[in-house]
């Protein structure tokens, strides 16, 4: 193959690498690389760390948990992002295409609504991400279209829209002292609020998501073709598109659950990583996640210093992506290479 | 081997295409599937691939039913080689020919060095393989139908069925598919093609079916099928026979 996967693969890792460092030493309180390597090294050779406490409670339990969800989040939209351009054949495709986020915004904004615990509200949103894309799925297969992939895409623009008014209504009805700040806050997505007992609802979907869409990662280019050419290539195609969606899906309700709404991230670090390595799926797929971790890592870092008060990721990330998508647009425009 | 069609009505689940149809395609014969567009051809096509379910009827693959096979199982046998297209994302020409490895491998393999090494054989037996490396979205229309011809013999099947293989080609390059047809089957495949010109028929194959309106007109060696009065009734035009006076060939034109 003409590109060689070693120079791009490494680019993407020393992007997530610079993130890690960066996001791990800025910020309000001046704990910094030292302070992290002498409290590793202590823990290491058993010895007591010649750390303040307060440095190593920022480390480990404020920035660090904050900075985990960062990449994850990243890595997970990257790769749902990745897989859905792939499945759908289009490159402007992002991974909340058939309603895993207009479905997990309606659970979070009903959690709030009903004024439920931080948990519960993230259960919501999981769940609703879940169930939207559940329905759009099955509405789209039992119209039994010719093409199933069109029928699908326009099912999840529907219910999208339809979600997108009852978010509408919670939001006119909510109270708007209590109720509307906090939703719009999490509408506009954020990790403020991360601390060490969100990581597990995290961590526990986005792995298995991602595991099940690396280790199908080959089979990905097939599906990029058209439905027959890839039933005709051996696959079937049918039972690995709900496995890509299936899984696709999990990871990003769980990404919006916990961080909120963060749009942008899945449609654009997929492109980056195709100009790094290509369209092979087999090494786009964790050339993105690498990519994904270190570009939100990097916009969170930024959301949590650039101001005195936190400016929301969606916000950022828009801000940053709407020109790099333009800027792409008008480089690429021969070929979605 | 035999690839056949037994009484089949073809067709999608709002609208039946063709009734009454047989046909059958032996390893080492070319068939050209004839006629006007809309007639069915296509429906066909797809129903002896496995790839639309016959109406009524049933396509057999050997000695079992075409259903009876896994997707896997049947690409091993069956190679399908679409109309020349355009691919939403850039892979490389390798990668292209490299999917028709699919299913020799299992559903989590990544591409072996034996299934590169199939993939350079084919490239090379069909002269494109200078373009390996270049992006399938960057070729011509010819040197992509030739990938996918190259894509189809990585299957390694018994069986390779083009859909209309020289419609959006040049002159040239019509030529030199018909040609690479028929080494196909001097190589002891059973190629199956559409075509909606009589002369591509006549050049490349054995045997001819012609077909209108969902149903089967004729079929036969393409010699004795193909005359100026079944062209001119299957296709509502006058035709006229030119012979070439150095080697005797034939060769229709319309109108």
């Amino acid at each position: 193959m003409a590109r060689s996967s070693a120079p791009g693969l490494l680019i993407a890792l020393a992007v997530l690498f610079a993130a890690l460092l960066l996001a791990l030493t800025v910020g309000r309180y001046p704990a910094g690389l030292g302070d992290l390597f002498s409290y590793i090294a202590a823990k290491l050779t058993g010895g007591t760390a010649q750390v303040p406490a307060a440095a190593v409670d920022v480390l480990m339990h404020i920035r660090g948990p904050r900075v985990l969800a960062a990449v994850l989040v990243g890595a997970a939209l990257a790769v749902a992002g990745t897989a859905f351009q792939g499945l759908f054949r289009n490159p402007l495709v992002s991974p909340d295409l058939l309603g895993a986020s207009s479905g997990a915004a309606l659970g979070a904004v009903l959690g709030i609504y009903f004024s439920l615990g931080v948990l519960a509200i993230e259960a919501c949103a999981f769940a609703g991400g879940l169930v939207a894309v559940g329905a759009v799925y099955l509405i789209g297969s039992a119209m039994r279209a010719r093409d199933p992939i069109l029928v699908l895409v326009l099912t999840g623009i529907v219910i999208g829209a339809l979600l997108g008014s009852g978010v509408g209504l919670l939001k006119y009805i909510a109270d708007p002292y209590n109720q509307l700040p906090a939703m719009t806050f999490w509408l506009l997505g954020s990790l403020a609020a991360t601390t060490d007992s969100d990581l597990l609802p995290l961590f526990g979907p986005v792995a298995l998501g991602i595991l099940i869409l690396a280790a199908l990662r080959w089979r990905m280019n097939v599906m990029s073709l058209p439905d027959e050419e890839a039933r005709a290539l051996g696959l079937a195609t049918g039972p690995l598109r709900i496995a890509i969606i299936a899984a696709a899906t999990l990871i990003t309700s769980a990404s919006v659950a916990a961080a909120g709404i963060i749009g942008w991230v899945g449609l654009v670090v997929p492109h980056i990583a195709r100009t790094l390595v290509g369209p092979d799926f087999g090494r786009l797929l964790p050339t993105a996640a690498l990519l994904g971790g270190g570009f939100l890592l990097a916009i969170d870092t930024l959301a949590r210093t650039a101001t005195a008060t936190e400016i929301p990721l969606g916000i950022l990330t828009s801000v940053v992506g709407t020109p790099f998508f333009i800027w792409l647009l008008a480089g690429m425009s021969r070929t979605w290479s | 081997m035999q690839l056949s069609g037994h009484d089949l009505t073809i067709g999608y689940p709002d609208r039946v295409v063709g009734r009454g149809l047989d046909m059958a395609l032996s390893t080492g014969e070319v068939l050209a599937l004839l006629g006007p567009n809309g007639g069915g051809k296509t429906t066909l096509l797809k129903t002896l691939l496995g790839l639309l379910a016959p109406r009524a009827g049933e396509v057999r693959l050997g000695d079992r039913p075409l259903s009876s096979y896994s997707p896997r199982e049947r690409a091993r046998l069956l190679a399908y080689v679409p109309q020349s297209h355009f691919s939403t994302f850039a892979f490389t020409v390798e990668a292209m020919v490299v999917m028709g490895r699919t299913a020799h491998g299992n559903l989590f393999s990544r591409p072996s060095a034996a299934d590169r090494a199939v993939a350079a054989r084919a490239l090379e037996r069909f002269g494109i393989a200078h373009l390996s490396e270049r992006p399938y979205t960057m070729i011509s229309g010819g040197e992509r139908q030739l990938a996918l011809l190259a894509r189809a013999l990585a299957q390694e099947p018994q069986f390779i069925v083009l859909d209309e293989p020289t419609a959006s080609l040049d002159f040239g390059n019509q030529g030199r598919v018909l040609r690479e047809i028929q080494t196909l089957r001097a190589a002891g495949h059973g190629v199956l093609f559409t075509t909606h010109d009589p002369n591509h028929a006549m050049r490349a194959a054995d045997r001819v079916y012609l077909m209108r309106d969902g149903k089967r007109i004729a079929e036969g060696a393409t010699a004795a099928i193909l005359g100026r009065g079944e062209l001119e009734a299957i296709y509502d035009a006058a035709v006229d026979l030119v012979t070439d006076r150095d080697n005797g060939r034939t060769a229709f034109l319309p109108g």
